[in-house]
């Protein structure tokens, strides 16, 4: 087999495994910037992936797309309503919320589907090739004939990472990361601010889910999720809390998932359960060598104080 | 570290008051009590058979002397092992998402000893509990170890350990520890001279249950009157002040409290090896270990309450099945109701704390516990 035949295909796979992580982490960025960690991440990817399924059983798959963007938003909604505005333990919050995101897709996915949860074949979304870039040699197919929702990482990135570093709006998200009751006194309505980075938050992890569903596997599985949203928060830190660093550091690891296809094609004689195992050991050796030179925001995970302007 | 809202320990005498009686049996009460509530809405939500899917749960569960046992008792010993292990971690500001991978990681480790060794009865026995609960706490120590030495998110680490341990575990299955015919994936059983002996008269049930009782009834005595618990109920409270006023050793009381959880949940693993399956296979634990979170967060981080709070949780799902055969309710409804159980523990929490005029120090501070 020539170094052709692996290493497209293997770079294609990379970018393929890294889109939802992406998504889900750049949402997780935001969330994160503004002093909030939600660990029910990994419940909204979920709902996103059965919030895809019923959209797209019902009305195809731009219907899907929203029905995992709307999935996403139910779950984050629960969260900023216990957290931001009951102001319940966010680790706990977000570790309730991930069980019931499995609980009520197993329950909907067997009471709609049947028990027996027959797999399901659902439309995909089709690569979408962008004319010119996509022929060049290698890296062109890999990068850029890939389904829609790949480019919108490849847009949303850099775009975030200009909201968050040259407006207004995300000077102030920093701020309550970082001090929030300094941002309060500066006029900056805290609790809207954190309740709608949590949203969108959401929403970019069911958006992620939905990816899972439209753009890869074709189907709905319970548990599809697989850990994706802790993998993401692990992303979050290895890039460092900026977008482009996140895009990256989830493109790293789209590339060792990657790597079990492409040992399997080169015909690598290892136990397979070593590659499923790839991301997750990657995750623990990012986090133990990235975290001692990371910045986080200063008020990650704090509990929140009474607002001022309510006590 | 980001830190919990810390749980209001249960502050009683030595001696069980009638007071005391009364909490603990309106503790019990409560809990029941909102638990049918929760899962009589979400079938009428549903559109299921209330009464039906109700009278099912109370078969599947406790209705029979049987399912009481063999379905009901025997699942709540690795709840109770387990949910102690959360219940140990939490309350020393340790956030071990952890126990189902070190409950896998104690059972393939019993499992390896129990096979492996030649078998000196009892004595091999023991060594695999104690080798299943060394297991578990090896395991947790790696995320110990991160989160000590770099300031990793344990609550990440431990989930990313828990794919790690499933993933070895399906290896060991597959490969060194595959029964000789390698016709299935798992072990060979292991031989009755190490298994638990069955409590005689009550099916399945094994004398793991004394076990578990007698390691939580530990577990709770040593928090209350000791030392040992003191600490570790300070560094829960507050890292920062513990190192200041109470001069104690923050990093070391919280590893300890790491590797104690570990080992209670590798001990689980051991005891469900040795008492249940008597083999080691990739489905070992229904979830156990993440089960066990609800199982502590309900009980208030109290070892005694896990007691109970591991006997509901498991009529909850050994009843589950038998609604799912009898009233055609999906069995992952019961994950609905141990969330939304959680969420109304940990809301309404935070509702007390935020209500209460009570003075500072009588409050249960929610306090951000930093590694260092």
């Amino acid at each position: 087999m020539s170094e052709v035949e692996v290493v497209a295909p293997f770079l294609a796979a990379a970018v393929r495994t890294a889109t939802p992580l992406a998504l889900a982490a750049l949402g997780e960025v935001l969330v994160e910037r503004a002093g909030l960690i939600n660990i029910g991440l990994e419940g909204a990817i979920l709902a996103g992936a059965f919030g895809a399924l019923v959209g797209a059983t019902t009305a195809g798959v731009a219907a899907g797309y929203a029905g995992a963007i709307l999935a996403g938003l139910v779950v984050a909604a629960l969260f900023a309503t216990c957290v931001v505005l009951l102001r319940a333990d966010q680790i706990i919050t977000g570790t309730a919320l991930t069980l019931m995101s499995v609980g009520v897709t197993g329950t909907l996915y067997r009471a709609i589907y049947g028990s027996s949860g027959a797999a399901l074949s659902l439309p995909t979304s089709a690569p979408l090739p962008i004319p010119g870039l996509s022929s060049i040699p290698v890296i062109g197919a890999a990068l850029f004939a890939q389904p829609p929702v790949t480019y919108v990482v490849y847009l949303l990135a850099p775009v975030l990472a200009w909201w968050l570093g040259r407006t207004h709006a995300g000077l102030a998200l920093r701020a309550i990361g970082e001090r929030p009751e300094a941002a309060e006194a500066a006029g900056i309505a805290v609790n809207r601010m954190r309740v709608l980075a949590v949203l969108a938050g959401g929403a970019l992890g069911g958006l992620a889910g939905g990816t899972l569903v439209l753009a890869q596997a074709g189907t709905f599985a319970e548990n599809m999720s697989a850990g994706r949203g802790f993998i993401a928060i692990a992303i979050v830190v290895l890039g460092r809390w900026r977008p482009m660093g996140v895009a990256l550091a989830a493109l790293l690891f789209g590339a060792a998932s990657a790597l079990q296809f492409a040992f399997q094609a080169m015909g690598w004689g290892a136990p397979y359960q070593l590659f499923l195992a790839i991301p997750y050991l990657l995750t623990l050796a990012a986090l133990g060598g990235a975290v001692g030179r990371a910045r986080a925001p200063a008020a990650l995970g704090k509990p929140l104080s009474r607002p001022v302007n309510r006590s | 570290m980001h830190g919990a809202t810390v749980y209001n320990a249960p502050r009683h005498a030595a001696a069980p008051t009638p007071m005391s009686v009364f909490r603990s049996l309106a503790f019990a009460t409560l809990l029941v009590a909102a638990t049918l509530l929760a899962t009589a809405l979400l079938l009428a939500i549903g559109g299921y058979d209330v009464r039906l899917a109700l009278a099912a749960l109370w078969t599947g569960s406790v209705g029979s002397w049987y399912s009481l046992t063999s379905a009901t008792l025997v699942r709540a010993i690795p709840l109770m092992l387990s949910g102690g292990a959360i219940a140990v971690a939490f309350r020393a500001g340790v956030f071990n998402i952890g126990a189902e991978g070190q409950l896998l990681a104690g059972a393939a480790v019993a499992a390896a000893v129990a096979l492996g060794l030649p078998s000196f009865g009892m004595a091999t026995l023991l060594l695999a509990l104690v080798v299943g609960a060394a297991g578990g706490a090896a395991w947790a120590s790696i995320a110990a170890l991160l989160r000590a030495r770099f300031g990793v998110l344990e609550v990440i680490s431990t989930i990313m350990l828990n794919f790690v341990a499933l993933s070895a575990v399906s290896y060991l299955v597959r490969g060194p520890l595959q029964e000789p015919t390698h016709a299935y994936p798992q072990t060979s059983s292991i031989a009755s001279a190490v298994r638990l002996i069955q409590i005689p008269g009550a099916g399945r049930l094994h004398v793991g249950l004394v076990l578990a009782l007698g390691v939580l009834g530990a577990a709770g005595w040593i928090m209350r009157h000791t030392a040992v618990g003191f600490r570790l109920l300070a560094v829960g409270e507050s890292a920062s002040a513990s190192a200041s006023a109470g001069q104690i050793d923050v990093g070391a009381v919280t590893m300890r409290a790491f590797l104690v959880s570990g080992a209670l949940a590798g001990l689980a693993g051991a005891v469900e090896v040795q008492g249940v399956t008597f083999a080691l296979y990739e489905n070992i634990s229904p979830g156990y270990g993440y089960t066990a979170i609800a199982v502590a967060l309900l009980a208030g981080l109290d070892p005694w309450r896990v007691i109970v709070s591991a006997l509901l949780f498991a009529a909850l799902e050994a009843g589950a099945g038998a609604m799912q055969r009898d009233a055609g309710v999906p069995s992952t409804l019961v994950s609905v109701v141990e969330a939304l159980l959680i969420l109304a523990a940990v809301t309404a929490q935070a509702l007390r704390l935020r209500r209460s005029d009570a003075p500072a120090a009588e409050l249960p501070a929610p306090v951000v516990v930093r590694a260092s």
